[in-house]
């Protein structure tokens, strides 16, 4: 087999020996390509696998951990929620717009095979800094591609009728050839009635239902896991295309079915398509599968039997249907406007058998196809670059004009208000959301989210954090930090974090320094998760994010997208993350005393032009004794805020920046260290809150009590004025109204 | 009063305003199917928001040739109660059971915000709980809100108080810059001349409990009970 052939499928010359052994003979081309696909670094895992396992993915209210479409947890005695992120990189740089739409169609029906009708989006997204549009070579400019995916996620989340509830968007040069679209969906389920990839005897019928197959995304796995160069543009068709209203009817469709018991058994169609769906189910129901081609339902002529197999068209499930429901699950297909056919069946053979008008196209062990797929032990290096970036000393910095260094930082894309976005997405169809976007969390209740209705007080609180940059300068705390800070923004509304999904977005793993940073942020990540008792319970990698340029290859930051999500006992009583009204007092709680640290902050790339830094230790023990203090103060506190990007005085400033109005602020700190570290760094574990007067030493007490830094350091009030005071000496006096108004309109102006 | 909620393929609100009827307002309300013609049990049909038919063609055009759309007509020339929200009111629009038509957002973006709105007429079936030229504040999610009408039928619906909603700012001043979508006149929601067809752009079902924010939605509703 020559090379050049093997390639085109994304195939190695040992992986190809490999197949002969494995199967005892050479596999012809349909075969070639069903290993092509499945043995992907996407559908595989091939060189991450060894480092999940590191990840606790237990705890008793998990139902369903890592293995199926989406994780499952129970959130009472009834109600469960199913949960998963997932990458859409590669398709959203070569076609933004249905890229990022089929990320969201995708991952939707990942939940809905689980029983689960969907509820919620979450969007992460990275892009490079739309600043420097029209100086890159041999990359695409950013701002055409950030509209974009905005509007595909958009197009795909709004018409199906599930809201997009929250999310975030990092601008960053180092994303510019290779921007990430993280998508993620939660659907909630009665906990006894969850469907699994699997059928559960032998005869059972395979149904195909949604949308007709056609010839788009064929190889779109094998494309996710290579690197991107300058003849990517030729991969567009590999690009699937989405149709909302399919997704739609095919959610009314699978429920329906569910709900009637008509079927035992549901998978999606993803990567690999009709090859992938159907080799999986063999694998996880330890059967055979015999496909008959002839029977999927086409939207094109002419299709041979290796693109029917590997076609990645949208809109399309498999039910395992035991033979008496068939009947009854076509009609209810048909009268949801989709196709449904029954393409094959489960056999006791452990193969799949894959048959084009009688002839036999295939026919290989599903065991050598899923289970013996190779894994790989690749080399790994620590990277030269983190001694230089460690090494950096900030007293080095010179002193700048406080209020043009702030201005700068709530001004940069990454900082300031995503409203541009997020208003392009609807975020309340459902009427379940309680706090929309803008808060540190997505609050929504779970009241009447599904038919028959749900009838509990009970909320989750929903929030996805990734810090790429930190994974970068330390990947092991970095990747600690990920985790912290999405459960952090999921504890401070007062819910109790329960799990949390991942998806590992990294360049190229067949350099040993950008496998180094894997390991060890994935250990660093299940250190957090393991003491926040907050397991990995679905999730996703995808690798090869790598830009190769004629002159130079440039990989992304490593960079985890954690999704965190909690349960709130009441739902009315979640605590936003806004000032509620003036004169309540202003304090920070958690590492107040400690010294501050701008390594890797947004002041440092914002206003000095540096990535660099020790980021230090994040302390687990300060979150827990954290989580502790606001499920012990959450009755008085009015809302609580944490210290993330653009550092202290950021958090500070946001909770006042509220809807169309704002409250004024009269702050003043005493610290030891210089007035700009101690207001920028965005590494030591705070949380801003605010409280009536008469309930301070109610509050005190109990930070004391946890041994928990606790500083009071102002009050809000109705005048459109910020005062600041460092030490006793006023740093700071301007319009608040001018700050919100620098920090809402940036991200609009820019992308206008 | 008997209510029912229109459910096109595609439909996405039905679930939510058919809650609200009755679980907040404790009032009869089923599902209409699309293929369904003989609503003759009904007093009010209520067409929610969506993309019915995947939007193809234009908002609401497959949607108003269905057998549910064609029973409307009849329906209504009995004097039984219409209100299209979003969708619905595209439906209508394309349905002539409203003048005029609802073009794609000016700015060419989906937008999904609070949106102030001042009740230009409250003496209808649709706004009796309201004060004329009350401020009130509804969600708006839509991609082709742009509601267009040629300037002679605009002056009678005017003359007729057919102008129920328009977008405004938060002291009621109608501007350009309230306006979120291009509309003519700033018009958020009409009704024919007979006053018993009313659609809207805004979603009074995604504002009827403090809960989730607003609770203007409610007033629309309870005056539309009192009939």
């Amino acid at each position: 087999m020559e090379e050049r052939f093997l390639k085109a499928h994304g195939l190695t010359v040992s992986e190809y020996k490999r197949i002969v052994e494995l199967i005892g003979r050479e596999p012809n081309e349909v075969e070639l390509g069903v290993f092509g696909a499945l043995w992907s670094e996407h559908c595989s895992y091939k060189s991450s696998k060894p480092f999940l396992k590191v990840f606790p993915t237990k705890a008793p209210w998990v139902i369903q951990g890592p293995g199926e479409n989406a994780g499952v947890i129970e959130i009472d005695d009834k109600y469960a929620v199913a949960f998963k992120i997932e990458s859409h990189n590669h398709p959203s740089y070569i076609e933004p717009f249905h890229g990022a739409a089929t990320g969201v169609g995708g991952i939707i029906r990942d939940i809905l095979s689980m029983g689960a009708r969907p509820i919620a989006l979450m969007d992460s997204l990275r892009f490079g800094d739309v600043r420097k549009d029209g100086t890159r070579k041999g990359i695409k400019d950013t701002k055409p591609i950030v509209k974009r995916v905005v509007e595909g996620i958009g197009f795909y989340g709004n018409c199906i009728g599930v809201p997009t509830v929250g999310g975030e968007a990092v601008f960053d040069e180092v994303y510019a050839g290779n921007p990430l679209v993280n998508a993620f969906c939660l659907g909630i389920l009665e906990k006894d009635k969850m469907f699994r990839a699997r059928a559960t005897k032998l005869g059972q019928k395979l149904v195909m239902v949604g949308s007709s197959t056609g010839r788009d995304g064929i190889h779109g796995a094998t494309m996710a896991s290579a690197e991107f160069s300058e003849e990517t543009e030729s991969k567009r068709p590999n690009v699937q295309i989405g149709d909302p209203f399919f997704g739609k009817r095919l959610i009314e469709c699978t429920l329906e079915v569910m709900d009637k018991g008509l079927i035992e058994g549901c998978q999606d169609f993803g990567a690999a398509g009709l090859a992938g769906s159907t080799s999986e189910f063999g694998s996880k129901s330890k059967m055979g599968v015999r496909v008959y081609l002839e029977n999927v339902p086409l939207r094109e002529e002419g299709m041979t039997p290796y693109e029917i197999l590997l076609s990645e068209s949208q809109e399309r499930m498999l039910y395992a249907v035991n033979e008496e429901n068939v009947e009854e699950v076509l009609k209810i297909a048909k009268k949801h406007g989709l196709e449904a056919a029954v393409i094959g069946e489960t056999t006791d053979t452990g193969r799949m058998e894959v048959f084009y008008k009688g002839e036999k196209v295939a026919d290989l062990p599903i065991s050598a196809i899923v289970d013996d797929a190779p894994v790989y032990d690749r080399p790994r290096k620590e990277p030269s670059y983190l001694k230089e970036v460690k090494s950096f000393n900030q007293d080095t910095l010179p002193e700048k004009n406080l209020l043009e260094s702030l201005e700068k930082v709530l001004s940069s894309p990454t900082v300031a208000k995503k409203s541009w976005i997020y208003s392009q997405y609807d975020h309340e169809v459902g009427t379940n959301t309680v706090f929309k976007p803008g808060h540190d969390a997505a609050v929504l209740r779970l009241k009447w989210a599904v038919r028959p209705e749900v009838k509990t007080e009970k909320g989750i609180a929903i929030s996805s954090d990734g810090n790429g940059k930190y994974v970068y300068l330390d990947p092991y705390e970095g990747g600690k930090r990920v985790v912290v800070e999405s459960v952090r923004n999921v504890y401070i509304t007062g819910a109790k974090p329960l799990a949390i999904t991942d998806c590992l977005n990294w360049g190229n793993p067949e350099n040993p320094e950008i496998m180094w940073q894997f390991e060890q942020a994935t250990k660093g990540m299940a250190e957090a998760c393991q003491k926040l008792n907050t397991p990995v319970i679905s999730g996703n990698v995808s690798l090869y994010n790598e830009t190769v340029l004629s002159d130079k290859r440039i990989n992304i930051y490593p960079t985890p997208i954690v999704v965190a999500v909690g349960v709130l006992e009441n739902v009315e009583e979640a605590i936003p993350s806004f000032y509620q009204k003036s004169g309540d007092l202003v304090a920070i709680v958690g590492q107040v005393d400690e010294k501050p640290n701008v390594a890797g902050s947004q002041y440092l790339q914002e206003v000095f032009g540096i990535v660099a830094g020790d980021i230090g230790k994040v302390d687990l023990d300060t979150e827990l004794k954290l989580m502790e203090f606001i499920q012990k103060a959450k009755k008085v506190i009015k809302s609580a805020h944490d210290v993330s990007d653009g550092g202290l005085i950021t958090a500070l400033l946001e909770p006042a920046f509220k809807g169309e109005g704002y409250l004024g602020l009269d702050l003043s700190i005493e610290t030891p260290y210089r007035p700009d570290f101690e207001l920028f760094d965005e590494l030591r574990s705070i949380v801003v809150i605010s409280f009536e007067e008469k309930d301070l030493e109610t509050i005190k007490t109990i930070a004391e009590n946890l041994k928990l830094g606790f500083k009071v350091l102002g009050k809000t009030k109705e005048e459109d004025n910020f005062t600041l005071k460092v030490n006793g000496k006023e740093v700071l006096n301007t319009k608040i109204s001018l700050l919100k108004q620098i920090y809402e309109e940036s991200l609009e102006g820019l992308l206008k | 009063m008997k209510f029912g909620v229109a459910v096109y393929p595609g439909s996405n609100c039905d679930y939510d305003t058919y809650y609200v009827i009755r679980d907040i307002l404790n009032k009869d309300v089923s599902f209409v199917d699309y293929r369904e013609s003989n609503i003759e049990k009904y007093d009010c049909i209520i067409v929610p928001g969506g993309f019915s038919f995947g939007d193809y063609l234009r908002p609401g055009a497959i949607a108003s040739h269905t057998p549910l759309t064609n029973a409307l007509k009849e329906f209504t020339e009995k004097g039984k109660f219409v209100i299209g929200i979003c969708n619905g009111f595209q439906i209508l629009t394309e349905a002539h059971l409203l003048p005029g038509a609802l073009l794609p957002n000016n700015h060419g973006r989906f937008v999904c915000k609070h949106q102030y709105l001042k009740v230009e007429n409250n003496n209808t079936p649709f706004t009796k709980k309201l004060k004329k030229g009350e401020v009130i504040k509804l969600p708006i999610a839509h991609h082709d809100g742009n509601y267009f009408v040629d300037q002679d039928t605009l002056k009678k619906m005017e003359e007729n108080g057919q102008i129920i909603l328009r977008y405004c700012d938060k002291d009621g001043n109608v501007t350009p810059d309230s306006n979120p979508n291009g509309s003519v006149s700033n018009i958020a929601g009409v009704s024919n001349d007979r006053f018993n067809v009313f659609g809207l752009m805004p979603h009074p079902e995604r504002a009827c409990e403090s809960l989730l924010g607003l609770t203007d939605g409610l007033k629309l509703f309870l005056s539309i009970i009192e009939n």
